[in-house]
């Protein structure tokens, strides 16, 4: 995942005559993959979570319609941050997200009709997703259009990812099949990740209902600060904060 | 507010910022809504023709079923938009939307019938059973579904149209029997509507 880091280009892009000390792009990455993980730290965007990480095709489907909508509404917010005042910020996020998930939406049944008929039910979830705001109001409010773009793109990855670790835990428990329906949303060239784990009918069919959401949501949140604490790394309680 | 309208924190100022947004995207939202609204349409319609063709053969019709409907009060009061397909002017095959109710809400599947009132074949369009127990009826997870067609009103009789549970002849699956008996009430009930309505539907034109 790091080696995304090679390729950032230098911190030189400066909007709107802003002296800001450099940024560091791979810090921003990084926060947003793991240090920061939306869910494994800041814990936000649990609705979706809980509800669309039954199985891994789906978790990823959600994270990676979430992650559009944050790369653009990043972009936008960051574009216009010098116009849109205190007072009226939350309502123009909130249209911001609101228009990019609508204009996704009609897109996607539009044109890439077999994806939609997948992921169609996550996209107006993403508006109820506290995440994208926290986003715009922690990060892309204050901070360049470059930066924030990263910051969208890199917290909506980390979300994916998080989304389908939980789902593939779920899925393997619940139903023993990993990736299942992957063709359908990825297309079939990836019919090679649907596999079956254990023999069917030999799940346990909480893992896919809400409490093995929590369970499994849970455990890993544990799983992951044991990791940081290995790492001696100190335990951050999930502030929306991020550089700079 | 001691100053005109050009104050830094005029509240109209703020209103005006936030209109502004509110017209840019709202432009845009219409926009993306006109270029998209044809598109959506026809996926729409092939939808529906897919779903079709899944339970009315296409060697049975020489028309458009989508375009060929009827609507047909059904025994709840509530209209029913029956998809006709016919072969040189001769009704072959209906297929028409059937409600069960679940374990999860309703059920709703596309059930065709062809004009002896056998199934030829039966789809579910939309339920919310539980994944790994009343998903069985999905075509991709079992073939439960299958086993209907060529069954009719009469074959078998109408009082073992029910599960093996309530002593009629389909079996449920393991682990759940609220589903499967939805889903040969409804399968029942929308043979019965054909029975009742069925002048008017193999009616030629």
């Amino acid at each position: 995942m790091t080696a995304h880091s090679e390729t950032t280009p230098e911190p030189s892009l400066e909007i709107g005559g802003e002296t800001k000390p450099e940024t560091n792009y791979k810090q921003i990455m990084k926060d947003g993959l793991w240090d920061n993980n939306s869910v494994f730290c800041m814990i936000l965007g649990m609705c979706p979570t809980m509800a669309m990480t039954t199985s891994a095709t789906n978790g990823l489907g959600m994270g990676l319609a979430t992650a559009v909508v944050m790369t653009a509404s990043s972009l936008l917010v960051a574009t216009f941050r010098n116009w849109i005042t205190q007072e009226v910020r939350i309502p123009v996020y909130i249209l911001i997200v609101a228009a990019m998930v609508t204009l996704v939406d009609l897109s996607m049944n539009a044109w890439m009709h077999e994806l939609y008929k997948v992921l169609g039910l996550f996209i107006p979830l993403i508006v109820s997703n506290c995440l994208p705001l926290a986003r715009l109001e922690a990060f892309a409010a204050k901070e360049p259009v470059l930066p924030s773009l990263v910051d969208g793109l890199f917290m909506g990855i980390g979300f994916t990812l998080a989304l389908t670790l939980i789902g593939a835990v779920r899925e393997v428990i619940g139903s023993g099949t990993l990736f299942a329906d992957a063709s359908l949303l990825l297309g079939p060239a990836f019919k090679f990740m649907e596999l079956r784990v254990l023999p069917p009918d030999t799940g346990v069919l909480m893992a896919v209902l809400p409490p093995g959401g929590f369970l499994a949501t849970g455990l890993l949140l544990a799983g992951k600060r044991i990791l940081d604490v290995r790492a001696g790394k100190a335990i951050s309680m999930g502030g929306a904060h991020s550089v700079g | 507010m001691s100053a005109p309208a050009i104050a830094h924190d005029s509240p109209l100022k703020h209103a005006g910022i936030l209109g502004g947004f509110c017209l840019g995207f709202g432009v845009m939202l219409a926009v993306t809504f006109i270029l998209t609204a044809d598109a959506i349409h026809q996926r729409a319609d092939d939808d529906k023709r897919a779903s079709l063709d899944q339970v009315i053969p296409a060697a049975l019709h020489d028309n458009n079923p989508l375009t060929d409907t009827v609507t047909v009060v059904g025994h709840d009061g509530k209209p029913v938009t029956v998809f006709r397909a016919t072969q040189g002017h001769k009704v072959t095959a209906v297929a028409y939307e059937i409600l069960g109710s679940g374990y999860g809400g309703e059920i709703r599947l596309m059930l065709g019938v062809d004009a002896e009132g056998r199934v030829l074949g039966i789809r579910p369009l939309a339920h919310k059973e539980t994944p790994g127990l009343g998903d069985k009826i999905e075509p991709a997870k079992t073939d439960w579904l299958s086993r209907f067609s060529g069954l009719s009103l009469g074959n078998p009789p109408v009082d073992k149209w029910k599960v093996k549970k309530d002593g009629g002849q389909f079996d449920q699956f393991s682990g759940a029997t609220i589903t499967p008996r939805g889903v040969v009430g409804a399968i029942r009930n929308g043979l019965e509507f054909f029975t009742a309505n069925k002048a008017q539907l193999v009616e030629v034109r």
